[in-house]
């Protein structure tokens, strides 16, 4: 620790310490446009000038260590003013500077209102300039379908240069020329190849890099703001929902430094269009083949009829994957009412069985902890398609240095070098045997072993599943097996046990023909249901699960209702509402509510206050937000490895085209484009 | 300086050939493990040889692709740098100096030349063979006005022979001079030596250990000290000054004569004579070394 006056007050701060780190810890504020804590040191915009008593000139303060502070002829303390008139002096010039060629176009421009440039030239610029010369003028580049860019507006913080380089791990952006010329581009403007690529407009200072769906479309101070959690990966990103009126106009990171720092992924940002189109937005009734429009209560008594028919073991349902808890949980209440024992919420087949205990199916390294772990074995999962903000992490961890990295499955871009050890299962039991990979992992002390869906959600998925268990070891304190789900809705439905009940049938066996009379689909889109049963889909989107419905109950999708989401950790969050369901959509809850009633099996509670109160008494995990807790070990788990037999096939990861999940995705417009731009892509380099 | 970009008319692709590829091999071998991207700069340089003086865009990618690079940060290099033609230039690539002294020596008549002779700069001409640019200072301000030309600097130029150097290159004459063009040896005084017409301490004013004395006696103490200097070399059988011009001669592979002519170098005068050589070596003009 080294002490330092700022403004003359003492500070006392690790040596390595930047001294613009040491002035905020003084309470002092400092200007800057290129210093981002998450991202490298450049230096190159001079805003953060301070005065260094002793120092000839004004310091960058971001650039300077604490530990370079040389302390005065008497053994003094050094001493930084951040207030002074050279201080102030050297601002007012480095702003000056900054604008000489910047085109102040505030009015027109997105950023306005919440533009760094724009809030520091009020508060540390001077009101006049004498630059009376032409200022520069630069051609606007094509970076992506997500990106629009206006480079007038540039002042070469590289702020978007060093995250795509060093976060998202693609090099996208460069700077190309020098001097005056400099320009900030990607390759011969070719779209950038990053699932994060829309946070380069977040760390912009400026309006040089604007979110191009949201261009022109609204102004900060306009906007309704509302804290919640992203659903399009199990991730659970903290998210801002801005909203005006009934309309979601944009959605923004929140800093979450347990889950996402403070990046999303282009999903969860840029399907707001995906919330607007293809909405269910009143019930349906099939008819003759056809689907019509109808009112809840013919919708509500076309199934009550056909339930009534219907006996218990003939009924089932599956929940989706972007299902909040509180529904499930109302669902299967529903469904334990009406005596089905088949209910399941893994319509992916994934064979994750939660009576082995919460430890067996969360991500128990957690993603904060990555950051601490010595080795990593990746199983049938690609992270960077099924958890971007996760991969970002595996990527800070590979830049740490000295992290071995291997995989099993596909052989894709992870953005960071890992050994291939082979395709399936054959190559994980000899990893298991020591072979291969096998030796430098055991030497780990904090081994992490990420299994994904594609690795789970097969016949073998258990056996496979124990066999991770034993590569990861059982060590005291410390669990390495972490699973890493797709679907937001997974851990949730598995904590509450919304799995097939004694002598039940799971999602697969009850999407087979014959198999049910009635299936009630809870927003489970991604599972081809055999026609014969009836099928009541309860969801948002006209997607695939309403194409194969009888009726049609329309619900809310995640930025309209309040509800519970528990991520791939097992971190329990809550999604507040930010708007209404369109229509006469219906938050889903209290559509299963009123349902109950209809079918006569009325569900105990009026209020989503009450359901939750019941929710937390069976299972009182559910209360604790933000807290991970664990249940049970895998001493079980790793004791059943090499039982069961292995299929020879390789492993294919669960999520393959990374814009189109989900039926809100799918629903998206913007998203489309991504997704034909990344396939194109694809087939280029196939072709090459 | 303006804003560069690739050429529009881009070359298929670019490979380089073997020799070059091992000399590249050897350069990248230089550098650390990991640290590949480092030989960058001479990769690149090479590419820009091998194609005639330009840098297309199959060989940035190729070079970046070689040290595992993005091909953003080649690009990067490749027009930071303005040594990297980012478009085809003549097969006589001239880069006329247009900075200070080379402007105060008459570079604007050179320009003139150009621009009558090649045309505008960053053209080719249509027989492919010039093109030209104007560039900051490359360093022979001595020898001012000047060109490079692919990779040869011709200096002390006037219209006349710069008009004369262009139709001989034209005309493919192998006998072109490189360097100055008034047959001056590097950027010696083009009037002869003004100054160090003498050899250091021979005046026995100066010397080892010795202040300039103010008055012009001789100081027959230092005189002294200096033979005994010149006895303490080990290995010195052969007086100073002999030595001196022997290498004098190495360095400027010259005839004996022309060193000889600047006559008091060499020959060391009577002691106590000193400043009698002097005014003497003031009074008479070295013949000049000059004519060519
Ligand atoms: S585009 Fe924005 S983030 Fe990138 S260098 Fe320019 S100002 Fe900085
Ligand atoms: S913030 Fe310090 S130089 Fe940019
Ligand atoms: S000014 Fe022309 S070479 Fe220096």
């Amino acid at each position: 620790m080294t002490k330092l006056i700022v403004d003359g007050t003492e500070v006392d701060v690790p040596a390595e310490y930047t001294l613009l780190q040491a002035c905020e810890e003084a309470g002092a504020e400092i200007p800057r446009f290129c210093y981002h804590e998450r991202l490298s040191i450049a230096g190159n915009c001079r805003m953060c000038l301070v005065e260094l008593k002793g120092a000839p000139k004004p310091v960058a303060s971001c650039a300077w260590a604490v530990r370079d502070c040389r302390p005065g002829p008497n053994g003094e303390a050094p001493e930084v003013f951040t207030k002074s008139k050279m201080a102030r002096k050297a601002r007012n010039g480095v702003m000056e500077f900054l604008l000489i060629n910047h085109p102040l176009d505030c009015p027109i421009c997105d950023q306005g209102g919440e533009c760094d440039l724009q809030d520091q030239a009020m508060a540390f610029g001077v009101d006049t300039s004498r630059f009376a010369e032409n200022k520069r003028a630069v051609e606007d580049k094509y970076i992506g379908p997500l990106v629009r860019t206006s480079m007038n507006r540039c002042i070469h913080c590289t702020r978007c240069v060093r995250f795509t380089a060093e976060v998202a791990g693609t090099s996208d952006m460069g700077a190309i020329g020098r001097g005056e010329d400099m320009e900030i581009t990607t390759y011969l403007e070719t779209a950038m190849h990053s699932e994060l690529q829309g946070n380069v407009a977040d760390i912009c200072p400026v309006g040089a890099l604007l979110p191009k769906p949201y261009s022109f479309k609204a102004r900060p101070w306009e906007l309704g703001k509302t804290e919640s959690i992203d659903v399009m990966d199990a991730v659970g990103s903290a998210i801002r929902v801005d909203t005006r009126g009934r309309e979601v106009m944009r959605i923004l990171p929140r800093i979450n430094d347990a889950v996402n720092e403070e990046w999303i992924s282009d999903k969860t940002r840029q399907i707001v269009d995906g919330l607007k189109t293809q909405r269910l937005d009143r019930p349906f009734i099939r008819e003759n083949g056809r689907l019509r429009a109808a009112s809840w209560s013919e919708a509500f008594n076309a199934i009550g009829a056909r339930m009534k028919s219907a006996s218990p073991d003939r009924i089932g349902a599956i929940a989706g994957d972007l299902c909040a808890v509180e529904e499930m949980f109302a669902l299967k209440l529903l469904m334990e009412k009406l005596g089905s024992p088949n209910i399941d919420c893994r319509q992916d087949g994934a064979k994750l069985d939660p009576s082995l205990g919460r430890t067996s199916y969360l991500f128990n390294a957690t993603i904060a902890g990555i950051e601490h772990v010595d080795a990593l074995m990746i199983i049938g999962s690609n992270p960077r398609r099924e958890a971007p903000v996760l991969n970002a992490r595996i990527r800070k961890r590979w830049r740490a240095g000295n992290f071995p990295v291997g995989l099993i499955g596909e052989a894709v871009d992870l953005t960071y070098p890992y050994k291939y050890i082979g395709a399936g299962a054959g190559s994980l039991s000899d990893v298991v045997a020591g072979k291969d990979f096998g030796e430098d992992f055991a030497k780990a002390a904090k081994p992490l072993v990420i299994v994904g869906q594609g690795a789970l959600a097969r016949a073998d998925g258990a056996a496979i599943l124990a066999l991770a268990a034993k590569v990861a070891g059982t060590k005291e304190g410390w669990t390495g097996l972490s699973i890493l789900h797709t679907a937001a809705a997974r851990v949730g439905g598995l904590d509450l046990n919304f799995v097939p009940q004694a002598g039940g049938k799971d999602a697969i066996a009850m999407a087979e023909a014959g198999a049910l009379d009635v299936l009630f689909n809870l927003g489970a889109d991604e599972i081809d249901i055999a026609p014969g049963a009836f099928v009541i889909y309860q969801g948002t989107h006209g997607d695939r699960g309403a194409h194969r419905a009888d009726v049609i109950l329309p619900g809310a999708t995640y930025t309209e209702k309040s509800g519970t989401y528990v991520n791939t950790e097992g971190r329990v969050q809550i999604a507040d509402r930010a708007c209404f369901p369109p229509g006469d959509a219906r938050e889903d809850w209290a559509i299963l509510r009123a349902l109950s009633d209809v079918l006569g099996a009325r569900l105990p509670f009026d209020s989503l206050v009450q359901l939750r109160r019941l929710l937390h008494e069976r299972h009182p995990h559910f209360a604790r937000q933000d807290r991970i807790e664990r249940g049970g070990d895998l001493q079980a788990l790793a004791a059943k490895a090499g039982q069961g037999t292995t299929d020879k096939a390789g492993f294919v990861a669960a999520v393959q085209d990374f814009y189109l999940t989900n039926p809100i995705a799918r629903a998206s417009a913007v998203m489309a484009e991504c997704s034909a731009l990344a396939l194109d892509r694809q087939m280029r380099h196939a072709a090459e | 300086m303006s804003v560069r970009r690739l050429a529009e008319v881009q070359p298929a692709s670019f490979e380089f050939t073997p020799d070059n590829r091992a000399w590249a091999d050897k350069q990248i071998q230089k550098y650390p493990l990991g640290r590949q991207a480092s030989a960058i700069i001479p990769l690149l340089w090479q590419a820009q040889k091998q194609n005639g003086y330009w840098l297309p865009k199959p060989a940035i990618e190729k070079v970046a692709e070689q040290l595992g690079m993005p091909f953003i940060r080649a690009l990067e290099i490749a027009t930071f740098y303005t040594m990297f033609n980012l478009e085809p230039v003549g097969k006589f690539y001239i880069q006329m100096c247009g900075t200070t002294p080379c402007m105060l020596q008459g570079s604007d008549s050179i320009k003139t030349v150009l621009e009558r002779r090649v045309g505008p700069p960053h053209k080719v001409t249509a027989d492919g063979l010039f093109s030209w640019i104007e560039v900051e200072c490359l360093g022979a301000c001595c020898n001012a006005p000047m060109v490079q030309i692919n990779d040869d600097y011709y200096e002390d130029l006037t219209s006349e022979n710069f008009e004369k150097l262009l139709n001989d290159l034209a005309a493919g004459r192998r006998e072109v001079k490189t360097g100055s063009q008034i047959g001056r040896v590097t950027s010696e005084p083009v009037g002869g030596l003004t100054t160090l017409t003498e050899l250091w301490g021979k005046d026995g004013r100066s010397g080892p250990g010795r202040l300039p004395k103010a008055e012009a006696e001789p100081d027959h103490a230092a005189a002294a000290d200096e033979k005994a200097y010149q006895d303490a070399q080990p290995g010195a059988e052969a007086p100073l000054h002999t030595q001196m011009s022997q290498s004098q001669k190495q360095r400027t592979g010259r005839p004996e004569s022309s060193v000889a002519g600047t006559g008091t170098r060499t020959e060391r005068p009577v002691e106590g004579e000193g400043k009698k050589a002097d005014d003497a070596a003031q009074a008479s003009t070295p013949p000049s070394k000059h004519t060519p």
